[in-house]
């Protein structure tokens, strides 16, 4: 792979994690039990959507072979989406919808502030843009976890035990492969030895406020940069797809 | 068709009567959004959206296409550009007096620093000026709101998020 060929796979990537945590979010829509949840949800998963779309309309670009944002969403079969094993996890109670969501984010953040300062100038004017909302939401589900673990007898036991199990899917954030490798060489990418220091230390420093505990080490999961994902994922890329290959070509 | 003879100064005239869908006392140059125009052969407008999954983003493009065309310029291309990236800094003084006066309290200046601080805000009323108001909510009826309560005068007002 050239080192332009691995940027097109790299941004696509970026895209998949977007639209993977957009689409589980969208899931949410209209099921939140109070009104000022259900509009943060809906506003933060419109905003992931959103980078989504610009990170793909990029990589259709660099390819050059005509492809658009939505031939990459709803015309590639699951195995082509490269997007992390924690984005994929179902949506389970409040409290797994917000660890997965903080897991990601201050692992997010940090991986765009980093690519702000990468050579290809159009991938740092995006990561510029999205990372102003990702701060927000990181603020926004920090505090929920605090809220959480620091509640209720209830609330502190289901919110450590969505620690432990979505903590298994966190190693595959850092395990650099080639299209990492030829990011950092190349195009003075993220570093993600760097990235993960930080994101242990901002994850525990939460984590310790919500009077919950880090997970013991534990066996972690990977695949989804690879393409082989679990079990869930199959079903999610089955609904997103599900109108434009029913109705190929439709519009609004 | 012949373009009529039209320089920079003209279309951001134009384009001030353009409004903000979502908050159409604001215009989209109020806003702070339009950050080029260029006049050639035909006319490129190079606009900065404000949160990426804006839905306000493409009806605002089609509206300047449209506002362009009425005034009889045929080819109008919208560019999308993404640096400097638009926070609510970019909104113009006048901008920030007419959310005032529409009831909507104006973003605190300072973008995304001082969106990184936890401490409590005190967010003025529009209304009575009052500093003694109160969260509702921190998400209201459109992505870049919040909904405040004064609790001198007892107005409920939405506050612009800084950005």
């Amino acid at each position: 792979m050239t080192p332009e060929q691995s940027l097109i796979a790299y941004v696509l990537r970026l895209g998949d994690n977007a639209l993977v945590l957009g689409q589980r979010m969208l899931e949410l829509v209209a099921a939140y039990p109070e009104l000022e949840e259900e509009l943060a949800n809906a506003n933060f998963a419109l905003d992931y959507i959103g980078q989504a779309r610009m990170f793909y309309s990029y990589a259709g670009e660099l390819e050059g072979a005509g492809r658009s944002e939505d031939d990459f969403a709803y015309f590639r079969p699951e195995h082509e989406f490269k997007n992390l094993l924690l984005v994929e996890q179902p949506n389970g109670h409040f409290g797994d919808t917000i660890v997965r969501q903080l897991l990601f984010d201050v692992y997010y953040l940090a991986l765009l502030k980093a690519l702000t300062r990468c050579s290809d100038r159009r991938l740092a004017e995006i990561a510029a843009r999205a990372e102003k909302e990702v701060r927000y939401h990181l603020r926004h589900c920090g505090q929920w976890l605090v809220r959480l673990g620091d509640g209720t007898e209830e609330s502190h036991r289901k919110a450590q035990q969505s620690l432990d199990e979505l903590w298994r899917f966190t190693g595959e954030m850092f395990a650099a492969d080639p299209l990492d490798d030829t990011l950092l060489a190349s195009f003075d990418g993220p570093d993600l030895g760097a990235i993960a220091a930080g994101w242990q230390k901002d994850v525990s420093a939460i984590v310790e406020e919500a009077t919950l505990s880090i997970p013991q080490e534990t066996h972690m999961a990977s695949g989804g940069k690879q393409g082989k994902h679990t079990e869930h994922f199959g079903y999610l890329v089955a609904e997103m797809q599900s109108a434009p290959r029913t109705y190929p070509g439709a519009t609004w | 068709m012949v373009e009529p003879a039209v320089n920079r100064d003209t279309i951001l005239g134009w384009l001030a009567d353009v409004p903000d869908p979502e908050i159409p006392v604001l215009t989209i140059m109020d806003l702070g959004i339009v950050r080029d125009v260029e006049c050639g052969s035909g006319v490129v407008v190079s606009l900065a959206p404000t949160y990426s999954g804006c839905p306000a983003t493409e009806v605002i493009e089609s509206s300047v296409i449209a506002a362009l065309q009425n005034r009889g310029i045929a080819n109008v291309t919208v560019k999308r550009v993404l640096s400097p990236p638009w926070t609510t800094d970019w909104i113009s003084d006048i901008g920030r007096e007419k959310l005032r006066e529409y009831g909507i309290a104006p973003p605190e200046r300072g973008a995304s620093k001082r969106a990184l601080l936890q401490g409590k805000r005190h967010i003025p009323c529009p209304r009575c000026t009052s500093e003694n108001t109160e969260l509702v909510s921190e998400f209201g009826s459109t992505a870049c709101k919040a909904s405040y309560r004064c609790t001198d005068c007892l107005e409920p007002f939405e506050y612009f998020k800084c950005i």
